[in-house]
């Protein structure tokens, strides 16, 4: 029925923009109702159906890594979570509509991934601007989401939208906004939903992925 | 004509102050987040810009700058806007955002914020009974009463910081007390949580394709509502008995999530002390390791003096300062002009235990917020630290006469009014020697449960 295999997508952002209720609307399809403060990281799954529609449609597990915590944590916690981050597949960046740092900050946490290689330490070099050739040969597809769109007044609406649009396009991803209280904003067939679809149909190699007999779980990510 | 001077000087230092709030507020407390309330803000400068501004009445006490009846008048009207701040604004704005976060009660914001704030004053107001701080012959909303009991609650928190600041500083510094952390313990440990990770999975998923095929076989998650649908119920209760599986797998995944939670814990300690370990090679590393080594045994004395104190019911009646210059010119035979001297070692002596009061309270501060706040309750946190540095330098006035000799303190006697200053500072000795003493104990715990994690392959 299904080729089941190992997709791996981190979700990444400032402490509080709503990731974890995020990931509970992407994966069960409801909203969570008591929210609390993620400690370490925290794994849901999405059963997504590749080319759906097509007669090539293959059902895949995504498993959505949410890491919690925030970019001016200490560097012991920053290398703790670096272990979170082998063998990355798809990144969704997260942030809140109402906090403009929670925004900028997503420069830092894409960073952070991307750069887990060279900083064995786990210590981050930051230096204010970020470099668009960090992104260029980035293989790994990025999609920013914007978290509580239902807080913004409707005079601002438009200024805020501006202003995630050019963040989406500094990451060379496609961006969604909406508020994880509502489960309307991903309903089948809407925008949003096919967005997302095409995101996940980005993380390459689907077609090539082979069917793992038996000790799928017994391999571990860790190198 | 020289009041007015000496009140501009006031002002302009005390804007200075403020401005020194503000930035410390946005630079530091509020980084990663975004000042939605500006009146957090304000009130955090303010309450530090009055603080600062009292040490340095003190100091300017002491050199004898400024008119000596406009420095009064500065003292009292400074003293009535502290108070006015930490005992009126700062908890009806803690009540006013805490009620606010809550959803339920967001409508009724400012019934249930007053609502709030009696409680607190009621309270507030009982915290002086037990105590004997003060002659009974003052009037309910007099200025002695708001500040024995300011005093009291300042004084408490001094000395339990100084306590646990006491003993941990040379337990951090040392690295006598540094556990051996090996990388392969933290390999081991990441293999764990890893594990942990890949079950939680595994059974995440089982569940995840139950739901899927429940969904498609047409069962709904609700309820179903009716006569109809209790039947239909019944008769769909067979493949319905995936549904126990997945309570019971469910049960499952939040002891794994429990146990990733603190393995993810573990490794972040590990990781820590592992960087200790490197810093302490370092010449920095030495230097502090060195330090600490002074440290503990000046910790050790104010230990045994506060119990000495407290045990002969002995209050020190001269400060320190007065006491050196007598040891030196009795016993040393070294003359010097005295009131010269004890005038700038004494400005000397009180500025520096001013300036590292500050800052140490600071960087606390600083330190205990990131440590504890989210997006939602910064706010409140802020608002918490403004309350307890205000306490803490009102307190830090009253203790610090103590220090000062006889001809400086009279102000501060007579501004703060017929205070039992001895009493606080029997309270102080009594509560640092019990967090001082606790903070061992609890160290000591911590220390000796954590070598065992490692034992377990």
């Amino acid at each position: 029925m299904a080729s089941l295999d190992r997709v791996k997508v981190l979700v990444l952002g400032d402490s509080g923009v709503g990731k974890s209720s995020l990931v509970h609307l992407l994966c069960q399809n409801q909203v969570l109702g008591n929210p609390s403060w993620t400690v370490g990281c925290s794994v849901d799954v999405r059963v997504h159906d590749y080319k759906e529609g097509t007669p090539e449609e293959k059902t895949y597990y995504i498993e959505l890594w949410d890491v919690g915590g925030s970019v001016g944590s200490a560097s012991s916690v920053k290398s703790t979570r670096t272990v979170f981050y082998n063998s990355v597949n798809g990144i969704i960046l997260v942030h809140d509509l109402t906090n403009k740092k929670s925004s900028q900050n997503l420069y830092r946490w894409s960073l952070e991934v991307l750069n887990r290689d060279s900083m064995p330490t786990g210590v981050l070099v930051m230096n204010g601007d970020y470099d668009q050739e960090k992104f260029a040969d980035n293989q790994i597809p990025l999609l920013v989401i914007g978290t509580k769109l239902d807080q913004i007044h409707e005079t601002k609406r438009h200024e805020v939208l501006t202003r995630t649009a050019f963040l989406a396009e500094d990451f060379n991803a496609e961006e969604i906004n909406l508020d994880c209280t509502n489960p309307r904003y991903l309903a089948a067939g809407s925008s949003n939903a096919v967005k997302l679809s095409r995101f996940f149909d980005k993380i390459p190699g689907f077609p090539d992925r082979k069917r793992l007999l038996g000790g799928t779980f017994k391999n571990l990510h860790y190198d | 004509m020289s009041f007015l001077i000496d009140s501009s000087i006031m002002i302009t230092s005390q804007i200075c102050f403020f401005g020194f709030g503000w930035l410390f507020f946005m630079r530091q407390l509020f980084k990663d987040y975004e000042v939605r309330q500006y009146v957090v803000q304000v009130i955090f400068s303010v309450t530090f810009a009055f603080s600062c501004t009292m040490f340095e009445l003190i100091i300017f006490e002491i050199l004898g700058v400024l008119n000596s009846s406009s420095r009064y008048f500065h003292w009292k009207m400074n003293l009535c806007v502290i108070l006015l701040i930490l005992v009126f604004m700062i908890p009806f704005y803690i009540g006013y955002f805490f009620v606010s976060n809550i959803r339920l009660l967001h409508k009724q914001r400012l019934p249930f914020s007053c609502l709030l704030w009696l409680t607190f004053m009621y309270f507030f107001w009982k915290l002086g009974d037990p105590f004997p701080i003060l002659s009974p012959k003052h009037g309910i909303l007099s200025i002695e009463q708001l500040i024995s009991r300011v005093g009291v609650i300042g004084v408490t928190l001094m000395a339990l910081l100084s306590g646990f600041g006491a003993v941990n500083c040379p337990y951090t510094y040392m690295s006598y007390f540094l556990r051996n952390v090996t990388d392969t313990d933290i390999l081991a440990l990441e293999r764990r949580l890893l594990q942990t990770m890949d079950m939680i999975i595994s059974k995440k998923k089982r569940m995840a394709m139950a739901r899927r095929t429940m969904f498609q076989k047409g069962e709904v998650h609700n309820k179903p509502s009716g006569f109809w649908g209790m039947i239909k119920s019944v008769t769909a209760s067979a493949p319905g008995s995936e549904m126990p599986d997945l309570t019971l797998i469910q049960q499952e995944v939040d002891a794994l999530e429990e146990l990733s939670r603190q393995l993810f814990l573990e490794t972040v300690d590990l990781y820590a002390t592992k960087e200790r370990i490197e810093y302490s090679k370092t010449f920095k590393g030495k230097y502090f390791n060195f330090l600490g080594y002074f440290f503990s045994i000046y910790c050790v004395w104010k230990i045994f003096m506060a119990t000495i104190n407290i045990v002969f019911d002995r209050v020190g009646k001269t400060d320190p300062v007065t006491r050196g210059i007598e040891i030196t010119v009795n016993y040393l035979g070294i003359q010097f002009d005295v009131k010269f001297w004890s005038q700038h070692i004494s400005f000397i002596l009180v500025g520096i235990i001013i300036v590292t009061s500050i800052r140490g309270l600071l960087i606390t501060l600083t330190k205990f917020f990131y440590a504890i706040s989210s997006s939602k309750s910064s706010n409140v946190i802020v608002l918490l630290l403004a309350q307890i540095m205000g306490m803490y330098f009102v307190s830090s006035v009253l203790l610090i006469r103590m220090s000062m000799p006889l001809e400086y303190r009279t102000i501060i006697t007579e501004v703060l009014g017929e205070l039992q200053f001895n009493f606080y500072h029997r309270w102080f000795d009594v509560i640092f020697l019990v967090s001082a003493l606790s903070s061992i104990l609890f160290l000591y715990l911590a220390h000796k449960q954590a070598p065992e994690k490692h034992v377990a392959p």
